[in-house]
């Protein structure tokens, strides 16, 4: 198994028709995906790329095609309008790509989601593949193997460049989550760890976090009450300064809080590996999973 | 982006808040003819605060007060342009353009009332203390049990009742906590009216007679929903900015100065700092983040390059891209294209990897620029740091 997704979760795309949704919809389906509709107010009733359905309302997709997640490339001023929608029409999953979001709107929509029992992935995040069986996001397919580790992580090319250093260690992946970087996040480090934890084919974990916020502790919290697997940290922003944004909108150390060496600390307390350089992480699961 | 203490002071005051008279001033004489209104208003005292966005001011005397307008006029004159060295703006400081001049107030009590966002709770919480005029980190470090907190539940906001809870709470009771509650309420409608990420009146002043006055203010507004607030976007000052982070934000780029050697240019944020740790483990800093962003363009590898390059300290520079979607031929391509046209007279480090990673390296050995190539994150920072110091490879 997998968590989240897998080879027939049958998948809907929001914005399917605009420059990004297209271009990594057609990735997504070359993967394998099963992209079963696409949503567009105003291009109901046509095809995308002569084949995918594409519809104005995201119920209207549900009840004809039987979509049970969604993936969101709308932009910021439409995308926290689009997620509440699908999760209106009762989407399981709504995995939400779009960066830069005001965060009191991502405040109200983390609330409408939760209110309905959908569960939000991001939003700016790389998304959500399981591979060898589905790819639902913008992630480059290639450097993922299926296989046994569990990836959570805050950023996008951080994470492809930790996949790609599994991969050439021979250490496929279960599912590997982006939980995306801004300050409001639908899934956090703790709630992916639990999915983890009951999932079969996964047994270790590699958690990449960064500066800002209080995600990685709180996971730590989780960790040290006899987490069963193993896990394997890295910490990005070491080197970072207090007050500045770093790229991410949640990638900030705040009143001397949120720092790189706080989490590392936390994380090391409550019994995970963690490495104080990115380039450790595959040697260092390796490691791990051969103890 | 971050607001000026008289230009957040104004949002509140429009928005219901009593704020005390204040005008700002550029000159000496202009300070004084601001004070000399006060006082025919009724001032006995005057405040003189620099207005500049790094904390800390107090402690960096950028705060003094003025018994007459001359004595306005001649402290204002002292501050205006002048650099200002307070314990967050860094060892050169910041250049105080401008001054605010406002009436002394007359002080019973000092609160601290502020919103922020919770992101474990992930919404908006209003914070309180009875310990106003300090910085509310130093009261969380040593009397945690002196603060207050209420969430604003999404969908509903703060609820009058919570408001009147924190003001009891706080201590006070009758009139005054009724006061206290109203201008609570009213700055949390403010925070999500103007979507800011902090709104904080520290202090927020209750005077003999029982009035409750914002002293200080500062706000800072979410980047993120500038979009539909065409009319707070114009109140940016980039003349408080980092000019190089300026430089970049105008080309989309997200860059930080810092005070390493090794300049980096990385296509993500993750990335970026992970590459920035992975410099100093090789036993060198850092001279900047910079995201090119995860499509790494041509435009943008140029526009990056030349930014980068104005790091003064700048000795070698470590090209840093995971090519995922974009590929790394054409941005090979365009580190080349970049380069013919800025003079780069450094080291440059080139680590590609992901997808045509190998083409990519084949283009930068077969141009006729120098360039030291590297294959492993590791690698690629150790010579980068081998490089700043003047060693050869």
């Amino acid at each position: 198994m997998s968590i989240l997704i897998d080879a027939d979760t049958r998948v809907l795309v929001q914005g399917i028709t605009g420059a990004e949704g297209s271009f990594h919809s057609r990735q997504c389906i070359e993967y394998g995906t099963r992209i079963v509709a696409g949503v567009t107010p105003g291009k109901g009733g046509t095809r995308f790329d002569d084949s995918v359905p594409v519809y104005d309302s995201v119920i209207d997709a549900v009840r004809e095609t039987e979509a049970e997640i969604s993936l969101v490339f709308v932009p910021p001023p439409f995308a926290p309008d689009a997620v509440m929608e699908a999760a209106d029409a009762g989407l399981r999953l709504v995995i939400c790509i779009t960066e830069g979001i005001p965060t009191l709107d991502m405040v109200d929509v983390v609330g409408y989601c939760n209110g309905r029992g959908t569960r939000l992935i991001g939003p700016n995040c790389p998304g959500v593949i399981s591979p060898g069986k589905s790819k639902v996001g913008i992630m480059p397919a290639f450097v993922h193997q299926e296989g046994r580790v569990g990836v959570i992580s805050r950023s996008g090319t951080l994470t492809y460049e930790a996949v790609d250093q599994l991969t050439r260690a021979g250490l496929g992946q279960s599912t590997c989550i982006g939980i995306g970087g801004d300050p409001v996040i639908g899934t956090t480090f703790k709630d992916c760890l639990e999915l983890f934890a009951e999932d079969e084919q996964t047994e270790a974990v590699v958690m990449i976090g960064e500066i800002g916020g209080s995600g990685e502790e709180e996971a730590a919290e989780f960790i040290a009450a006899d987490y069963p697997l193993p896990v394997v940290s890295f910490i990005a922003g070491q080197t970072a300064p207090p007050g500045k944004r770093m790229g991410h909108a949640g990638a900030i150390i705040a009143g001397g809080k949120g720092t790189a060496a706080e989490k590392m600390k936390a994380l090391l307390d409550a019994g995970a590996d963690v490495v104080d350089s990115p380039s450790e992480l595959g040697a260092k699961t390796l490691e791990v999973l051969s103890r | 982006m971050k607001l000026h203490e008289y230009q957040s002071k104004e949002l509140l005051r429009e928005r219901g808040l009593n704020v005390g008279p204040s005008a700002v001033a550029t000159s000496a004489d202009q300070a004084r003819e601001v004070a000399e209104q006060l006082a025919a208003d009724g001032a006995k005292r005057f405040a003189v605060k620099a207005q500049v966005h790094a904390g800390g001011r107090g402690k960096g005397g950028g705060i003094k007060l003025a018994e007459t307008p001359e004595q306005a006029g001649e402290l204002a004159g002292a501050m205006l342009g002048t650099a200002l060295i307070t314990p967050q703006a860094g060892p050169e400081g910041v250049v105080v353009r401008q001054v605010l001049i406002e009436a002394g107030a007359d002080i019973a009590a000092e609160l601290y009332v502020g919103l922020t966002i919770d992101r474990t709770a992930r919404c908006p919480v209003v914070i309180a203390s009875a310990e106003g005029g300090v910085e509310i980190e130093e009261v969380a470090e040593h009397s945690p049990e002196a603060i207050f907190k209420e969430p604003c539940v999404p969908g509903w906001g703060l609820r009058p009742f919570q408001a009147t809870r924190l003001a009891y709470r706080l201590g006070l009771d009758g009139r005054v906590a009724r006061a206290v509650a109203a201008a609570i309420l009213k700055l949390a409608r403010a925070y999500d009216d103007l979507d800011a990420s902090l709104a904080e009146i520290n202090p927020l002043v209750i005077g003999p007679d029982g009035e409750v006055t914002v002293l200080d203010a500062k706000i800072v507004l979410d980047d993120n929903a500038l979009f539909r607030h065409a009319d707070l976007a114009e109140l940016r000052d980039r003349s408080e900015e980092e000019p190089l982070e300026l430089e970049a934000s105008e080309h989309s780029l997200s860059y930080v100065a810092l005070d390493g050697t090794v300049g980096c240019m990385v296509n993500g944020a993750g990335l970026a700092m992970g590459t920035m740790d992975e410099i100093s483990n090789a036993g060198g800093f850092p001279a900047n983040f910079l995201d090119v962003g995860g499509g790494a363009s041509v435009e943008r590898v140029a526009s990056a390059f030349r930014i980068l390059m104005k790091g003064a300290q700048v000795k070698a520079v470590l090209i840093n891209i995971f090519g995922g979607i974009v590929r790394c031929d054409r941005v090979a391509k365009g580190v080349i294209e970049a380069l013919e046209t800025i003079d780069v007279n450094v080291p440059v480090v080139v680590r590609l990897q992901g997808t045509n990673a190998e083409e990519g390296r084949e283009i930068l050995r077969a141009s006729d620029l120098e360039f030291i190539v590297a294959e492993t994150l590791q690698d690629a920072a150790q010579k980068a740091v081998a490089a700043a110091a003047g060693q050869s490879p």
